[in-house]
């Protein structure tokens, strides 16, 4: 398996991995172990960031992780710039994950204000990984605005309904020339396994691991669908037929 | 406004008749669903769930999961003062009745805040006042919130309903959420409850939600008194009202809480007593109804119950609250609200929640977003 290059950094793990939803942190920690990967998004809101010692970011801020402060709770752009500037300075790294959801319902992602926020931010010097609609425009114009990557939903946050956006998804990873990650609703490792099949650079997983009945294992078997994912697709997927191939062409009179 | 909303919608003895009438058949159709209708909410609080009430637990226990995790919001209330102008007559509050009203200065607010902070770290705090628009009008309520902003990352305010525009001016002083609870939807008997003040009025009242979303409040909270009317009725106009606000302000996040009633210093008894069952098959149907909305418990729950329920749909809890003006800090003996069922300190309703396999969240919230 090849390795992923996101704002100069080379990571060996394809799985990216949330932070809410555990039911304590020793086990956060575990399962982020289990998993292997090397980015791990934690919303900002939930950490003391005046306190140096704050239990969840304790848990987290490990060698070899590289922590992806998110914007969670800002319904804005202004608000999620603000926000990103705060991160940048407590946790000492210019990675974003940028959140920008006014609707706490289903927490769909606002595309005109992250759109500007990815604008603002990069100018900034942030690496910007904004969370967004599968939608190949928007990806586009994300990538002219310079965010690092994309990171198109596959289903509603929390959901575990899989790749439902499948042929949006198959167009954004076509035309991108930015990493896209596959994020919000992968609700078993075979979604994973799929997704990277498809040809996405890798997958963010939170809900699917922390609500499971044993999150360590979970994490461990997303890890491997991942890898699974990504090794068939750089190996060459046969194509899927749906019809038999005839063994008379219909061109066999052209001698 | 919700008031001339309900008035050409929703009957009350229908909706009671209604839910009365639901069977079986309803109750198994509405947990197959993914998106509830009120129909399917009346199915769920009405008798003919009774039996289902496993099958409920199941399912919201599994919603909750998924939404929230196996996480808990704790919040503390901070009451500052008792001065009151209403009289209702389920409260220990209601202005006839003899005692010395406590007021809190900034400096006592601030007393108060450090008190809280030695309890546990707490960064969500809800400012309660009694409904006095003098001693405890919107300038009061301000000045509070700019004494507690630098302590709490999160403040709500349960004060009396407010206009459109006071309700915007204190967003602007860091206010985050506002929690009203309608006490009951029965506009005939409303007045009976609530016979004098600016609470007399119903319509002010109910159409205060719609004002906050106008005003871009982030988050509301809802309430039904139960004990006062037939409490499914209550309920489902409450989840009626839940619809339409979501639906109108949608940038809102929202909260439902049912306090039962429960004994006070003005001798009132609860004309509906609600049984554990039942608050639990309540609890259930509100989450696979609104599978996103915050339920929350406070300590008039008592602690064996409120941990049971800690795993099958609730996700806020108050903890080592004090429902008198001053409690932790200031008067450690004046008289409180209502009479609170569980005294457990914060630190060990956190462990209890550890021992459930739930994560305490003490801050999901930062002052950059205000």
């Amino acid at each position: 398996m090849s390795n992923l290059i996101i704002g100069g950094r080379e990571f060996t793990s394809r799985l990216f991995v949330g932070t809410g939803k555990f039911r304590s942190n020793e086990l956060m920690e575990a399962a982020i172990k289990a998993s292997g990967s090397q980015m791990v998004t934690m919303a900002m809101k939930r950490i003391d960031m005046d306190n140096r010692n704050d239990d969840m970011l304790r848990h987290i801020a490990h060698e070899g992780i590289q922590l992806l402060p998110n914007t969670s709770g800002a319904r804005n752009a202004e608000e999620a710039v603000l926000a990103a500037q705060l991160a940048r300075e407590a946790f000492g790294t210019n990675f974003l994950k940028l959140e920008i959801h006014p609707d706490p319902k289903y927490l769909l992602p606002d595309p005109v204000e992250t759109l500007r926020a990815t604008e603002q931010l990069a100018k900034m010097g942030f690496v910007v990984l904004p969370y967004i609609q599968a939608d190949p425009v928007l990806c586009k114009r994300l990538e002219e605005a310079g965010a690092a990557t994309v990171m198109p939903l596959a289903a509603p946050i929390g959901s575990n309904k899989g790749l439902v956006t499948r042929e949006l998804l198959k167009i954004i990873i076509a035309q991108s020339n930015v990493p896209v990650v596959v994020d919000a609703g992968l609700g078993a490792p075979s979604h994973a396994a799929e997704a990277m099949e498809l040809g996405a650079d890798a997958v963010l997983v939170n809900t699917a691991i922390a609500v499971a009945g044993d999150p360590v294992r979970m994490a461990r078997a997303f890890a491997m669908a991942t890898v699974a994912g990504r090794e068939a697709y750089e190996s060459g997927l046969g194509a899927v037929a749906d019809h038999a191939e005839a063994s008379s062409p219909l061109t066999s009179f052209l001698l | 406004m919700f008031s001339e909303f309900l008035q050409t919608h929703y009957d009350w003895d229908a909706t009671t008749r209604q839910i009365m009438a639901m069977t079986a058949s309803d109750v198994e159709r509405a947990l197959t669903r993914e998106h509830l209708t009120d129909h399917d909410f009346m199915a769920l609080v009405s008798p003919a769930a009774a039996p289902y009430l496993e099958q409920m637990a199941q399912k919201s226990k599994r919603l909750t999961e998924q939404r929230f995790g196996k996480t808990i919001s704790m919040f503390i209330p901070m009451y500052i003062t008792n001065a009151c102008t209403n009289s209702c007559v389920y409260c220990g509050f209601n202005r006839h009745n003899k005692f010395e009203r406590v007021v809190l200065t900034p400096e006592q607010i601030e007393n108060e805040c450090k008190a809280i902070k030695a309890l546990g770290p707490f960064e969500n705090l809800l400012i309660v006042t009694g409904e006095h628009p003098t001693l405890a009008g919107t300038d009061y309520i301000a000045q509070a919130l700019r004494v507690c902003r630098p302590y709490f990352a999160n403040l709500s305010i349960e004060v009396m309903p407010l206009s459109t525009e006071d309700y915007s001016r204190l967003t602007h002083e860091g206010l985050n959420g506002v929690i009203c609870f309608q006490e009951t939807y029965n506009r005939n008997r409303y007045k009976v409850y609530h016979p004098a003040g600016q609470k007399s009025k119903f319509e002010w009242r109910v159409d205060g939600f719609d004002r906050m979303g106008q005003a871009g409040v982030h988050k509301i909270g809802m309430g039904v008194l139960i004990g006062l009317e037939d409490w499914r009725t209550d309920v489902t106009m409450m989840a009626r009202h839940l619809m339409y606000l979501r639906k109108r302000y949608w940038q809102t996040r929202y909260s439902v809480n049912f306090p039962r009633m429960r004994p006070s210093e003005s001798g009132f008894q609860p004309n509906v007593v609600m049984t554990d069952r039942e608050l639990a098959q309540l609890t259930f149907a509100f989450r696979i109804f609104d599978p996103d909305v915050d339920i929350s418990y406070s300590t008039r729950e008592n602690h064996e119950f409120r941990n049971n329920m800690a795993t099958l749909g609730v996700t806020t809890m108050s903890a080592g609250s004090k429902v008198d003006p001053g409690g932790y800090a200031t008067y450690t003996d004046s008289l409180e609200q209502f009479t609170i069922s569980d005294p457990t300190s914060p630190a060990a309703v956190a462990a209890d929640l550890r021992a459930l396999g739930r994560e305490p969240v003490w801050k999901d919230w930062d002052r950059v977003f205000n």
